[in-house]
This record gives structure tokens, sequence and C-alpha cells, in this order.
């Protein structure tokens, strides 16, 4: 079947004030309609970059794409007119941030919120922008949708906001959802309701989901794929049994081990956490021609520091950019 | 499992006071080094001008209305025949004087009314803010007149009279500040370790809060000078001591057949409050600690 | 209270209530928001206690009631058998070194003016028990001991990653030799390969200095890594309050079995063998609470009684408390053999 989105060789550079760094640097991987692919990494990996470069809302004059393709639906969105991507902004890509506090216009109902979306992009009238306002509240879960539309934001709880800036994602219905760390600001049982909320929306609609999240646990539950970031380059990628079954690459490793999860038995015994010493590269020394993991990496050799790592392929589509890849 | 070091083996940085790194941004701000150099200049002919130029501004020292220039006089002479540049020379000290007096007075009172409001909140600040809000709606330059017409013309009066009448914009910016940085948690660790009330507001709140405080000090110079000008010129000043206020006040009725009296003054009051202004900005950008990222 | 009962028990707290007064149309009309109301628990020495809940649940609150930073309505928090709350002027200044406070956010948690081993000489120069000479080798054992450089003492905050702001804040919390550190959320705004070397250094000293921990999160992982026991609060209630095992092996509270039950896991096991409880709707108005439990309105199993009257928080097992009025006195939880649509 032929993927909704190719992303082929991407490489994003941002200008800093110490010159040009390649935020994402050589990435590629396809997103099929239905599917959930997860980004994971710590912050400064270039997650959020990856999903405002397909949405091509990279911050003007300071970013730009210099090689690579987006495909998406058979035309390339680095090459197309900024008029065509405003298109399909909103229209068949759209995106939900992480601060539902913030991400909506505070004096305006969360109907006129909405409907505002239809009638931009869909054309509607008045009335039916704002009937379809009411039935799509009602099916992101909110109580009495007839009654809430004319809510303004202040008048709903933090939940009740990510689900509205869910509704408006979908209102459109679009073929691929971005959600960047939709539910960081969130409880977990509010969590766990956004959560069953996107997968009921996407087995129904078959919308594509990229989430991005630094939550293991939340890629377990959410995704089928994932792709983990470092330092602007893809670590490694596959399906998501797999990799949590078997990481190919140390840095997955140390995400998985170092968090403390919770089992299905609970144990008297606690081990240490392992560590993941240091931090992330500064954006200086993306780019360089080694391994960027190498500094905080406890298998490092000569090899690391001298050649960025080739991707070496395991069964089922998995990827790790790892010089000791069948070691780990 | 194998014990990393905990920080990477990173070169340590010099260790730079945040103020340092406020220099620096100043220091390329070039507008405002080049406002702080004149201002410089003017501060040292205000300090030493009368010294170098010792002509006494009140002196009658050759015919009335001599433009700039004649019989030796750079800038001229005035309605009475007395020298344009002793008068500015000397019209410097009084007014930077009272600009840097006034701004401190409307600083003390300011910060000590915005601290306590912002600091104990409750019945506090309900009090001192209504006595701000008072004086904010006074007008300003009416009661400062009543005040000097009370008690008289001389230069610590129209100093305190400046002063209270300009306060409330440093109140209001401190307690603000205060309301703001009480609530962070560094000040809450140190309550948890038992610091003092005075410890808390002079030590670790306020030094927090200095940033825009200096910016508003700094303007208020600039609007000091003006107002003191402004008050010479409907002639509520010492008549014994030269101001450019003054020098324009005297002048105004000649305005007309010898402009440069009037000026030239004018400029020395325009061309010192721009500077200051232009450094109130610089500092405005140096201490905005959000510009600085990056 | 016996001597040897005494000594166990460091940290009780009994009957605390912190209430917010809020003003609401009118002129001084005041309602009482109560966000923690009538909680009792201790800590014994040594050991951790871990509050969890959500937003709005209290345990923020609770914390900063006991370390005396909001004013308690009613109740007495006693460190060592001595009433903490009530004490005055100079005993207070005293007894505050022995409660210290590790906050949440590395980056305003230090005061951006002073270096850091000033920041964490701080508490010493406030306390002054001990000489001005003295106060310099203490900063460096406790800048050795939370892992920093000798040689980063003599920078400023902002020149620190965020890990490393937490050390510098741990340091400043271990400077007066404290019996009890709070823990706010200490690790929730570090990114996760971070928050182990953190997790792990907090063990670490626990150990070594043999330090107490009221430790809030509402990390559900971490907190089944750091805590020998665990109080649930919902709504300013503490709904279930039991030891390590017996909370995340037998949660009996329907609430405590929702929260559990959504932490996403990476575990295959335990996704197969947990089915998700989504508690639907909202909590309600905390102005204006239900007489009867706080939970019932999205409790899945409530029954007529939850909505009359609120349920207390009783024994049902050693060293397990739980606020149901559900729970069997076999201390089965009533959720176990409830048909969930699917």
């Amino acid at each position: 079947m032929e993927p909704l989105l190719t992303v082929e060789n991407l490489r994003i550079e941002l200008t800093t004030r110490d010159g040009i760094a390649p935020v994402i640097d050589d990435l590629s991987f396809d997103l099929h309609a239905g599917e959930t692919i997860s980004f994971v990494g710590e912050s400064g990996c270039g997650k959020s970059m990856t999903a405002l470069g397909i949405m091509g809302l990279l911050p003007d004059k300071i970013g730009r794409i210099a090689s690579g393709k987006i495909i998406f639906n058979g035309e390339d969105l680095t090459t197309t007119s900024e008029q065509r991507l405003r298109e399909i902004r909103g229209n068949e890509i759209s995106m939900i941030f992480q601060e539902p506090m913030t991400s909506l216009n505070p004096v305006y109902t969360v109907g006129e919120q909405i409907a505002e979306v239809l009638r931009a992009h869909q054309g509607l009238g008045k009335k039916a922008a704002w009937d379809s306002a009411v039935e799509l509240l009602d099916a992101v879960r909110i109580p009495n949708a007839q009654r809430r539309v004319s809510d303004y934001p202040f008048q709903m709880s933090g939940g009740q906001r990510q689900r509205v800036m869910i509704a408006m994602a979908l209102a459109c219905e679009p073929k691929i959802l971005i959600a960047d760390e939709p539910t960081t600001a969130l409880d977990v049982t509010v969590q766990a309701q956004i959560f069953d909320l996107l997968r009921d929306l996407s087995n129904q609609s078959g919308t594509a989901i990229i989430m991005i999240t630094h939550d293991m646990g939340a890629v377990a539950e959410m995704a089928e794929r994932m792709i983990v970031m470092y330092a602007g380059r893809n670590a490694e990628q596959g399906p998501v049994e797999n990799i949590i079954d078997h990481p190919r690459h140390p840095y997955t490793k140390g995400l998985i081990s170092c968090v403390p999860h919770i089992m299905a038995k609970l144990t008297k015994e606690r081990h240490e956490l392992t560590e993941v010493g240091g931090i992330v590269p500064s954006l200086s020394e993306f780019g360089q021609d080694k391994c960027l993991f190498a500094s905080r990496c406890n298998m490092v050799t000569q090899k690391c520091l001298e050649k960025r790592p080739p991707e070496i392929e395991f069964k089922g589509g998995h990827r790790s950019a790892c010089w000791f890849a069948e070691k780990v | 499992m194998s014990k990393s070091p905990i920080i990477p083996e990173e070169e340590i940085q010099k260790a730079r006071h945040p103020m340092a790194e406020a220099a620096e941004m100043f220091a390329k701000n070039y507008a405002a080094v080049a406002a702080l150099i004149v201002l410089l200049l003017i501060v040292l002919a205000a300090i030493f001008g009368p010294t170098l130029y010792p002509t006494d501004p009140f002196e009658m020292v050759w015919a009335p209305f001599s433009p700039p220039g004649e019989g030796g006089f750079l800038l001229g002479t005035d309605y009475l025949g007395r020298d344009l540049v002793a008068a500015l020379l000397h019209g410097a000290r009084v007014s930077i004087i009272i600009g840097l007096a006034a701004a401190f007075m409307s600083v003390f009172i300011g910060v000590t009314v915005g601290a306590l409001a912002g600091f104990y909140r409750g019945w506090v600040e309900e009090v001192l803010m209504r006595i701000t809000e008072f004086f904010q709606v006074l007008p300003t330059l009416l009661f400062s007149m009543v005040i000097v017409a009370l008690f008289g013309a001389s230069l610590p009066i129209i100093t305190i009279a400046i002063g209270v009448v300009s306060w409330t914009a440093v109140a209001r910016i401190t307690r603000s500040e205060f309301l703001r940085i009480r609530e962070l948690e560094y000040v809450m660790a140190s309550r948890a370790s038992g610091a003092s009330n005075a410890k808390l507001m002079f030590k670790i709140i306020l030094p927090n809060a200095l940033p825009p405080i200096i910016v508003q000090a700094a303007l208020m110079v600039g609007s000091a000078i003006l107002f003191e000008a402004g008050l010479s010129f409907l002639g509520l000043t010492d008549p014994n001591v030269v101001s450019w206020g003054q020098v324009i006040g005297s002048n105004r009725q000649y305005i007309l057949d010898a402009s440069y009296t009037v000026t030239i003054p004018g400029l020395a009051i325009f061309v010192t409050v721009l500077c200051i202004s232009l450094v109130g900005d610089g500092l405005n950008d140096a201490l905005n600690p959000k510009l600085r990222q990056r | 209270m016996s001597k040897a009962e005494k000594s166990d028990v460091l940290l009780d707290v009994d009957n605390l209530t912190v209430r917010f007064a809020i003003k609401r149309g009118g002129w001084g009309k005041k309602s009482y928001l109560y966000a923690v109301d009538d909680i009792s628990f201790e800590i014994k020495r040594g050991e951790t206690l871990a509050i969890v809940g959500e937003s709005g649940s209290g345990k923020t609150t609770t914390a900063l009631a006991v370390a005396r930073l909001v004013a308690a309505h009613q109740g007495t928090v006693a460190l060592d058998g001595v009433d903490f709350l009530s004490l005055e002027e100079e005993a207070l200044r005293l007894t505050r070194s022995k409660i210290q406070f590790i906050f949440q956010d590395p980056y305003s948690s230090l005061n951006p003016r002073l270096r850091a081993e000033k920041i964490v000489q701080e508490p010493l120069d406030s306390l002054n028990t001990v000489s001005e000479a003295e106060r310099q080798p203490i900063v460096d054992d406790l800048f050795k001991a939370v892992g920093l450089h000798p040689e980063q003492q003599r920078l400023f905050p902002h020149q620190f990653s965020g890990g490393q702001r937490q050390r510098i804040g741990i340091a400043r919390a271990l400077s007066t030799q404290p019996d009890l550190i709070i823990c706010d959320e200490p690790v929730s705004a570090l990114d996760v390969a971070v928050q182990a070397q953190i997790l792990n250094l907090l063990r670490k000293l626990q150990t070594d200095r043999g330090l107490t921990y009221l430790f809030i999160s509402h990390d559900l992982g971490v907190v089944q890594h750091m805590c020998d026991s665990i109080a649930v609060m919902y709504m300013g209630k503490i709904v279930e309050h039991a030891d390590r095992m017996s909370l995340f092996n037998n949660p009996l509270h329907p609430y405590t079995t929702a929260l559990l039950s959504a932490v996403p896991s990476v575990d295959k096991k335990r996704r197969k063998a947990t089915k998700r409880i989504l508690i639907p709707g909202d909590p309600p108005d905390p102005l204006a609470l239900p007489k009867g439990c706080r939970f019932a309105n999205r409790c899945p199993v409530a029954q007529d009684q939850c909505l009359q009257s609120q349920p207390p928080l009783r024994q049902v097992a050693k060293g397990h408390k739980v606020a149901c009025h559900l729970v069997t006195e076999k201390a089965t939880s009533p959720m176990v053999g409830l048909k969930l649509p699917s």
C-alpha cells in the first residue's frame, strides 16, 4: 500500500548565533493511513521541529528545509507554494499542542472557534458550521455538547479544553493529526480519556496520528511504530513491540530503563535506576560526523567518535543507527 | 552498571555575575553608549565648568541681547547682559542635582511603599495603595506649585515637591515585582530556612526586583529636570540660583527678539533628557532577561 | 505517647485543615475553599511517604502547610513530638531548619543573583548556629555529596542545566541537616534521562544520612520506586493510605484503582492484565462539595449510601486504610468482579 506520508532524507537547518545547525539531520520515515507513529526523545532532540517542518511552520528566516522530501499524497510539501500549504494545514494535516490553556482564544466561545475553522476551510454557512461544532464536541465526548458549545475556554477544565482542541483539529477530517505532547499538562486519568478518544477517532476515520512524547509508556499504549530521535537524528525506528522488547540502540535502552515503571506485580526489591549521564549536546555540536550520543554512551569506542553510524536493519522494518546495534 | 560521570567533563565556564552580562549587553547598544558619553560630558561640565569658567552668571558683563559670538561671548548675553555660557554651566549643576535628588527621593519613597505593600499584602497593601492612588490622581504641577508657594522657593523644597508627586510609578512597579517574586520558589526556600522578613524583603526579593526600578529611576531623573524647568519657567524657583529652566523663564518675554536666549538652555534640557531616556532604554534592554537569552 | 513510639515516628500530622478565603460577589462575602480537609498521617523516621493525587487534590498544599509555608486553619504537625505549628519566634526559626523543601521548578527555585555556593550557604546564614568559618567546609561537602564539581561553586544558576540546578536545590535543603525533607514533584520538570540521576541521588542520600522524605508526586511510577508508603488524595481528603506493596498490588479505593489503571505502561503483561477504568466527568466544584463521598459522582460502583454520607478513613488490613463505604472487612475492592463496558 502506498504510504500517506513519506519523509525522505529530510534535513532542516536552523540559523543560530554560532552558525547553521542541522536540527533535523537525514531523517526518513513512512506513515500509512490509520497508523499511529510516535516520536520519542528528550527535549532538544528535534521531535517538535519535525512536526513543524511537515506543517510548513518553521520559524521564519531562522529555520528552513535544506534538503530532502516530504511527500504527502503524491505531492512534495517542500516545494509546494505557501498558498497550497495553507490549504493543507488544518484541512488535511492538523496539529494539537501541549498547552490546552493557551492554545484557545479566550475571548471567543469554543463553538465560535470550531465553527470558524469549518467556515474557513470548508466554506460552510454559519448555521451549518455551528451545528457541526456541536456534533464535533459530542464526538470528543464533552457531555451536554448542545449547551457547552457556547462556553468560553475559561469555563472548561484542562481536559475539556484539550478535547476542544482535538475537535478543532478534526473539524475538517484531516488525513494526518500531529499531537505534540498532547497530554503532558494533564492528569493521568484525563490522559487516559484523551488516549482512548484519539484511538477511537483514528479507528473510525482512518486518520493517521503522529504523536510526539517523552513517555515510553504512552508510546507503548498508543503507537504501532516509533522513532527515537537523538540530537536531530534518527537513533532507532521500528515497531513499538520489537523496540521495547529488544532496543537496538543504547539511547533507547537508556530511555526505557531510566524510568521507574509500574509492573504487573510489584516486588519488594527496587533496583537503582539506570542513568543516562550528561545531557543532550548543544546545537553547535549537531551535524558532526560522529555518533552524537557517544559522549553519554557506556559502549562508546573510538569508531563512534570518528564516523557517523549507518542505519542497520533488523526484521520488521526495525532500524538502528549504532555501530554496535547487534550487540546491544 | 558502569558509573558514568554525573557531569560531563565540560570546561567550567567563567563565573559571571548576571550584572556583568547586562553590562556587556548594554555595551552593544551604540545609541545608549553614545548617550551615556554625552551625559558624562554634561555631568563633568556641571562639576568642573564653574571652576574653569568662573564668570558669575548673575553679573552683567556686556551689552544686553548680544548674539552668540559677539564680544567674545560664545553664546551671547541675555536681556540683562549676563553671560549665557556661565548661566548654562552653573545651571547644569542645579538642574542635575535637582534631577538626581528628586529621583532618589521618589525611588526611596516608592520602593519603601511598594515593598511593604507587595510583601505584607492584606490591609497594609490596601492602605498603602489607596495612598498611592491618592497621590497619583493629584494634578502634579498644581500640587507642587502649592508646596513651593507655601514653603518658599528654595532648592530643598523644590526637590521635595518634585519627589513627592512622582514616586507613585516606582511604588506600583515595586509592588508588582514583589507580588511576583514573593511567590517564587527560591523565596519559599529562604522562608523555609528561617530567613527574617527584613532579609527576605531587602536581601532576597529587592535585588531581583531592581531592574525595572533602575530603568524607572533613570527616566525619573529626566522628568525631574523637566519638572524643575517647568516650575522655574513659572517663576517658582529660588531667584538666587540659576538653573536652565530659570534662564528660559526669565528670558521668555524676549523670545521673538532674541530667540537664542531661550533656545540655547532649551536645547541643553532637550539633549540631557534625551540622553537620559536613551540610557534608560539601553538599561531596560540590558536588564531584561527575556531579551538576553541566546 | 511512649518513649519508643516517639523515636519511631518523626512526623505526625493530625486533623490538618487548610482553607483559602475566596471572595465571591458582593461586599465582604467570603466562602472558603478547603484545599486540605482534616487529614492525618504519620511518617516513620528514615522512611518515605508519598502523597499522590491529581491537580487540585491538595497534595502540594499539604506539603506547604507541613513546612508552615501556608497557614493551617486547624490541626497539628508534630515533628519529633513537638507541635511545629504552635511554635513562635526563635523556637520556630530553629525548628524550621529541621524541615526543608525541594521544589519542582529548577528554574525558579534558585535565586538568580547568587552564586551556587551562596545559595547552598544561605540557610546556614539565616539560621546562624554555626560559625562563619565552618560554613564553607559544609558547602564543600554538600557539593561533593550531590555530585557537583567544587569549581562549579562560583557559577550562577543560569550557567547550570536543569538537573544540575536540582542538585543545587538538594544541597541547599541538606545544608541545615534537616530530619525531614519535603520533595514537591522534584523530578517532574526534568527530562526523563535526568530524572533517573536525581531519583538515584535522593535514594542514596536517604540511606547515607538517614533522611525522612515526604514525597509529593503525580507520577505513580516514580512514587512506586521511591516510597515506603503512599497516601492517595482526592479533593482535599486522603482516600487511601497504605504501604507500597498493598497499595500497588491490592488497591482498594475505586479512585486508586482507576488512577493506577490509567498509567500507561511498557510492561506488556500489565497492559494485558489491567483493564483501563475510565472515570467519566470532572471532580466536583471545590466550593460546593457534595455531602457524601467526593468521588461518588465519578465512581463506577457508587451506591445510595455513598451520596448520603462521607466515608471515614478506616483501617481494613494491617497498614492499609481506606475511605470507602464499599470496601469489605476482608479488604477486597468493590471493583473486583465489576463488569466494565468495553
